[in-house]
């Protein structure tokens, strides 16, 4: 493996410890970058009115990280100069950790702001990571954002197989 | 054999984080779409979170339709919530 191809797979982590924002962020850096946006996703506190005490996340590994690269690949190709850095944690996180950050640096900032919030939208979708919410009274592993979410196509809409 | 591997909920429901399947039982293969029948049929517990879940052959997500192959490793992703 050369040093460059290091320095990809590098861009595309899931982690059991703290995030280093800084470090997902200098991965995008580049000459030819004037604008640097961060998504740093955190663990909230209140969802619905219940209280979270604590979250776990738990990844298939493997396919999470080609996820992440998948995601890279539909974002060049609708912002071709753009670069993305993916870190997500897993394992127990407490209330305000951080469980994600996305980095996307692009040549002007309209791009930046778009591909990073395409970024974490996709990841949402098609990136197999879950979370399970732990309360004061009891616990559960979340199926989606909204807790309704089926698959009537067998896969999440706008994806298409391999 | 295949391996089934199961995450979050559906590894607890199963005490279990892999299923093997003996893929040379089912004459003329085994598709993903009557894997699922088979899990569903031997582990009636999870039949609706199996039904409501997207499947992955060897890491990419599969139609109904693809043909097991022995050493597969298929894995069933239910909905996922990362981020």
């Amino acid at each position: 493996m050369s040093a460059n191809e290091q320095t990809e797979s590098h861009k595309f982590q899931i982690v059991r410890e703290p995030i280093e924002v800084t470090d997902v962020v200098n991965k995008v850096i580049h000459p030819h970058a004037g604008a640097v946006n961060t998504f740093i996703g955190t663990v909230r506190e209140l969802t619905g009115g219940r209280r979270t005490v604590r979250l776990e996340y738990e990844a298939y590994e493997p396919m999470a990280l080609k996820q992440f690269r998948r995601i890279e690949g539909e974002i060049t190709e609708k912002w071709p100069q753009a670069r993305v850095a993916i870190t997500h944690r897993i394992g127990l996180l407490e209330i305000s950790d951080t469980a994600v950050v996305i980095a996307v640096s692009t040549p002007h900032r309209a791009e930046a702001f778009e591909a990073s919030r395409y970024a974490i939208e996709r990841l949402k979708e098609i990136v197999p990571i879950w979370k399970k919410e732990f309360w004061e009274d009891g616990q559960a592993w979340i199926g989606d954002q909204k807790e309704t979410v089926r698959y009537p196509q067998g896969r999440p809409e706008g994806l298409s197989h391999d | 054999m295949i391996k089934v591997l199961l995450f979050a909920g559906l590894k607890e429901q199963l005490q279990t984080d892999v299923l093997h399947i003996e893929v040379n039982r089912y004459e003329g293969g085994l598709t993903l779409k009557q894997l699922k029948q088979q899990l569903q049929q031997d582990y009636p517990e999870i039949s609706e979170a199996l039904s409501q879940a997207m499947f992955a052959v060897n890491e990419q997500f599969a139609a109904d339709d693809t043909l097991l192959r022995s050493n597969d490793q298929v894995a069933v992703i239910p909905p996922v919530s990362g981020g």
